[in-house]
């Protein structure tokens, strides 16, 4: 059986790693390369990489960045964050990537993640996707540009388009959660889990161990993604694990 | 040496960083002449198994490899690269691989419950007790794939379980194939990719 995966995500900002809390403040956690060193050593399954900066100089900060944790670092990296073009996925994958995650761009030009699969793989197209619960709307909206931005936009119906446009997995935010430790946002990945059929990374809202058991006993969701809980060592990933065997929930 | 074959398939690079991490001798290429004096072959593959093959003969490779595996050289496929080795895939219809191993490369067969492609950590059995079956028995490894390798079971190293049990590793004398990736497969992926080198070592000394 697949094993359930453990996520933890690295906030990059020229080379650095970051984590912003809320998507706001910045708070400066080291080296790339030894995070994820010490990640893999920890038991995480997969590391995903965001890029916050906003620069023109970024693109090949995280190429180099990506190609430094690749040569010693052996595990799948997903890469994120300000991808616009095929030439930007080619270069992340180039550098060690296994894939590469879109979310404005995807939204702004859903034909970018048709490009993507068809040059790549749909398994190397994830499309991430930040959302809160719109109470008036009832639905659950779509959030672009590092959560400032809504747009008219149905999560769920934007999480089947975009696997219709060949996106192999999603990774999806609760922006609700985020930040506040009061568990995954299972009523979104029950929906979600029941409207697609790929992969789902869940992300926001852990502050406890049994945070992840909730999550993989009421939802069918494949992994869970979490940062600071882990950056600051609030949580390791040995002990998510060891509760979620506990659990009988399937892990490596 | 061990000579990784570059025909420009996604997981070249990650190949390689693994071996120099290792620091296992290694150079990509293309060259017939290369890769027949080459002590070791290793085979990657990403990607949908008709492009490959046309990647492959446009090189000039296909006679190449085969001589390679029938002369003894020890040589290992991972992912694609292992189906590549078998006699026919079918995506997009029917179409001859390299046929140095007999079998064939078939869906995995959609399932409730079972999502393809198989994408994430599963855990192998080992069904031989030889060198990789060793390394791997027990161990989770980093799959990534929608088509699975049919063939007998003496060439069945190791399997995991999913909507069908997948051989995920396959032997036969001096070739190997791996369905995971061993160079996302952490430290015991590693470890597989010493394996080989220690198998190469070995041939390379037995016949020196």
């Amino acid at each position: 059986m697949l094993a359930k995966r453990i996520v933890p995500c690295l906030d990059v900002d020229h080379g650095r790693v970051k984590k912003g809390v809320n998507f706001v403040d910045l708070t400066d956690v080291g080296d790339p390369t030894e995070i994820a060193a010490a990640y893999e050593a920890q038991g995480a399954d997969e590391l995903v990489f965001l890029d916050i900066t906003a620069t023109n100089e970024k693109r090949s900060a995280m190429v180099d960045t990506i190609r430094k944790v690749a040569s010693q670092v052996f595990m799948p990296l997903t890469v994120g964050g300000g991808i616009k073009t095929v030439d930007d996925m080619q270069a992340l994958l180039k550098a060690g990537a296994d894939k590469v995650s879109l979310n404005s761009s995807a939204v702004r030009e859903p034909e970018l993640i048709t490009a993507g699969a068809e040059k790549f793989g749909s398994q190397c197209m994830v499309v991430a996707i930040d959302t809160r619960w719109q109470a008036d709307q009832n639905r659950f909206q779509v959030v672009v540009n590092g959560g400032r931005e809504p747009v008219d936009l149905d999560a769920v119906e934007w999480a089947k388009t975009a696997v219709a446009k060949g996106a192999g997995e999603l990774l999806v935010t609760s922006m609700d959660k985020d930040g506040t430790k009061s568990g995954f946002d299972l009523k979104l990945y029950q929906t979600l889990t029941a409207a697609v059929d790929v992969p789902i990374i869940a992300s926001g809202g852990c502050g406890a161990l049994d945070d992840f058991v909730d999550l993989f006993q009421d939802t069918t969701v494949d992994a869970a993604l979490a940062a600071s809980v882990f950056h600051f060592g609030e949580l390791t990933i040995a002990d998510v694990k060891q509760r979620l065997r506990e659990a009988e929930v399937t892990v490596r | 040496m061990i000579v990784v074959v570059d025909y420009d398939t996604g997981n070249t690079m990650n190949v390689k960083k693994a071996l120099d991490y290792l620091a296992i001798p290694n150079q990509l290429s293309a060259d017939p002449a290369t890769i027949a004096a080459a002590d070791g072959l290793i085979l990657p593959g990403v990607g949908a198994f008709q492009k490959a093959m046309a990647a492959l003969a446009e090189r000039n490779l296909v006679p190449v490899l085969q001589q390679a595996a029938a002369s003894g050289k020890p040589m290992l496929g991972i992912c694609l690269g292992m189906q590549l080795l078998f006699e026919t895939g079918y995506e997009f219809g029917a179409a001859p691989g390299l046929g140095i191993l007999p079998g064939e490369v078939v869906p995995i067969p959609a399932k409730q419950g079972f999502k393809v492609p198989h994408m994430g950590w599963n855990q192998n059995q080992a069904q031989r007790s030889n060198r990789f079956g060793q390394v791997f028995d027990g161990e989770s490894t980093y799959f990534v794939h929608s088509f699975y390798v049919q063939t007998a079971a003496r060439n069945i190293v190791a399997t995991a379980d999913y909507s069908v049990s997948i051989p995920s590793i396959v032997q036969q004398n001096n070739v190997v194939g791996m369905q995971f990736h061993p160079e996302k497969s952490g430290k015991v992926g590693l470890a597989g990719l010493n394996a080989f080198k220690e198998m190469v070592a070995d041939e390379h000394f037995s016949r020196n």
